[in-house]
């Protein structure tokens, strides 16, 4: 669907997006992460035609971008950060000029019902968008994105500045769309992604630095897993049991907590899943488990340590000393 | 383009500034008439209101260009009409007939000023002579729309884009005045080749010169012209 090839973008001096290659494959939902300014919205801006390229190829179902824009044009669908929105208009009007603007052939009255309706935009269709608020505003950009019915949408931070009820609706909206359409979902809100997309590119300083399926995300982390555990027992006791374990490579006491339980950092092999094993020796000693997570499996962690990864060591070690 | 051409025209008239622009160009026009030809009572004195009334473009016109592009790049819905499947072309384009096309329902409107001419002055009025002063209005104001369209392309403020047109309006209106104190023959035929007022006082003294229209047109052209090779360069910076 999606081909992009030794994608280069250079302002003067400075690189912006660096030899990006990637391809997207129809329906996929794909999370751009990266912090600000590692050239999502450059890529973005290649991708839907209104940037040029210093050199390499985008193309869109076959079509060129740079040769042929028009075409591709009529193939995207772009929300970008802030919604496009003349805020003198009603929704109708702004959806119908919409409409007009991108030379549509549906059935006009029909085609933006329907929009209307998968967005949840009915009750406002004959209100003056400056009087909406910020999420129905989203939701409009987001509706102006579906007109024409494009094979790829494009959503640039679609849930920035939203509040929690509707950053929640924006999402499950997304994820829904991405039944139907190739969606390109770009953010630095990182359960966002894990959230919505089936596979998250994390760009950095122009590159990519991961390129993973999301349930394989972790899997680019480099080094041990750790595990917090909150239990009811004897403090040695538990710790020399879980030492004894094989797989496990530390474990130690982080903290006392109220009724004599208490919190264990435990670091295990590098991809060894240890939580099963703990939970039956704890289990056969009679001691409850009355917390455990995970610790630095979150995507906030995964992506600090690949970002310091591809940013160079400095940062990398510095991180270490630093310890958690 | 249709489209685009559409909510222009829908958003000058949703807006206060097509009225505004509407009002202030009918108040204008009917001063500069009364002063020039109702005072003077005689309709040879026409030429001097078709003279007045280019200059008072000066002002009046800005009004209509100014929010053109900026107030696009003010409310980031410019990056929606780069992105659809809209030439670059016919979206300057759109947005130049859109103020032209409100320049002409004012335009019209002025002809009334016209009708005491016919019937209470003294003299019979030279319809050809009119004609012509009329096309060449006309013309001069597609050459400004255009200059306030390039303006406005460039920045993100109404105010600078008004300001701007102003100062390049005044520049071709007013540049023969300064050729009197110039020296160099060859800068002074350069600067005079530019001067609308030169071109235009033959219309308005009943020469028709085709010189004039070719040179109303192309500077429409070039003005609208470069503002696609503006949004062209942005592309390909």
């Amino acid at each position: 669907m999606i081909e992009i090839k030794n994608l280069v973008k250079r302002y003067g001096e400075k690189t912006a997006v660096d030899n990006i290659s990637l391809s997207i494959s129809d329906g996929e939902i794909v999370g751009f992460l990266g912090p600000n300014g590692a050239g999502k919205t450059t890529t973005m801006s290649m991708l839907t035609g209104s940037l040029s390229c210093t050199s390499g190829s985008i193309t869109v179902n076959g079509v060129d971008v740079f040769d042929d824009p028009m075409e591709v044009k009529k193939q995207i669908g772009y929300l970008p950060e802030f919604p496009p929105l003349y805020l003198e208009m009603t929704v109708k009007e702004y959806l119908n000029f919409i409409y007009d603007l991108k030379e549509c052939t549906q059935d006009r009255q029909a085609h933006i019902a329907e929009i209307c309706e998968r967005v949840r935009l009915d009750d406002v269709f004959n209100r003056v968008i400056r009087n909406l608020s910020k999420g129905y505003r989203q939701r409009v950009g987001i509706a102006q994105a579906l007109i024409g019915n494009p094979k790829v949408i494009i959503f640039d931070e679609p849930t920035v500045g939203l509040d929690p009820k509707q950053i929640i609706e924006i999402r499950t909206l997304i994820k829904e769309l991405g039944k139907s359409h190739t969606v390109i979902l770009s953010t630095h809100i990182l359960p966002e992604v894990q959230m919505v997309c089936d596979r998250i590119v994390i760009i950095n300083k122009g590159k990519i630095v991961a390129d993973e399926l999301t349930e394989n995300i972790d899997k680019v982390i480099v080094g041990a897993r750790q595990i917090q555990i909150k239990a009811c027992g004897p403090e040695k006791e538990m710790l020399a049991a879980l030492r004894s374990l094989n797989g496990i490579r530390y474990a130690e006491t982080v903290g006392e907590r109220e009724m004599s339980s208490y919190a264990m950092l435990v670091e295990s092999e590098p991809g060894v899943d240890m939580r099963k094993t703990i939970f039956g020796v704890f289990a056969r000693n009679g001691w409850p488990i009355i917390g455990m997570e995970a610790v630095g499996l979150n995507l906030e962690e995964i992506f600090i340590s690949v970002v310091d990864e591809s940013g160079g060591d400095d940062t990398r070690k510095k991180q270490k000393k630093g310890g958690r | 383009m249709m489209a685009v051409y559409k909510r222009e025209m829908r958003s000058y008239f949703v807006s206060p500034i097509g009225y505004i622009f509407l009002a202030i160009f009918l108040a204008v026009s009917g001063v500069i008439f009364s002063v020039t030809v109702l005072q003077a009572g005689s309709s040879g004195s026409v030429s001097d209101y078709f003279t007045y009334m280019m200059m008072s473009f000066c002002i009046v016109l800005p009004l209509l260009t100014m929010k053109l592009f900026a107030d696009e790049k003010r409310q980031r819905t410019e990056v929606l009409l780069i992105t659809s499947p809209v030439s670059l072309t016919s979206m300057v384009a759109a947005k130049f007939f859109a103020a032209l096309s409100v320049f002409l329902v004012g335009f019209v409107c002025t002809l009334i000023n016209l009708i005491p001419l016919y019937y209470y002055a003294s003299g019979t009025p030279d319809t050809g002579t009119i004609v012509g002063s009329l096309l060449g209005l006309v013309l001069i104001a597609a050459a400004f729309i255009a200059a306030g369209v390039m303006v406005s392309a460039l920045t993100e403020s109404q105010l600078v884009a008004a300001l701007g047109t102003m100062l390049i309006i005044f520049f071709f209106v007013f540049v023969s005045i300064f050729n009197f104190s110039i020296d160099s023959y060859v800068l002074r035929s350069v600067l005079s080749w530019f001067s609308m007022l030169d071109r235009f006082a033959l219309l308005t003294i009943g020469r028709f010169d085709v010189s004039a229209i070719v040179y109303f047109i192309s500077v429409c052209f070039v003005f609208l012209f470069v503002t696609v090779r503006i949004y062209e360069k942005r592309r390909w910076s």
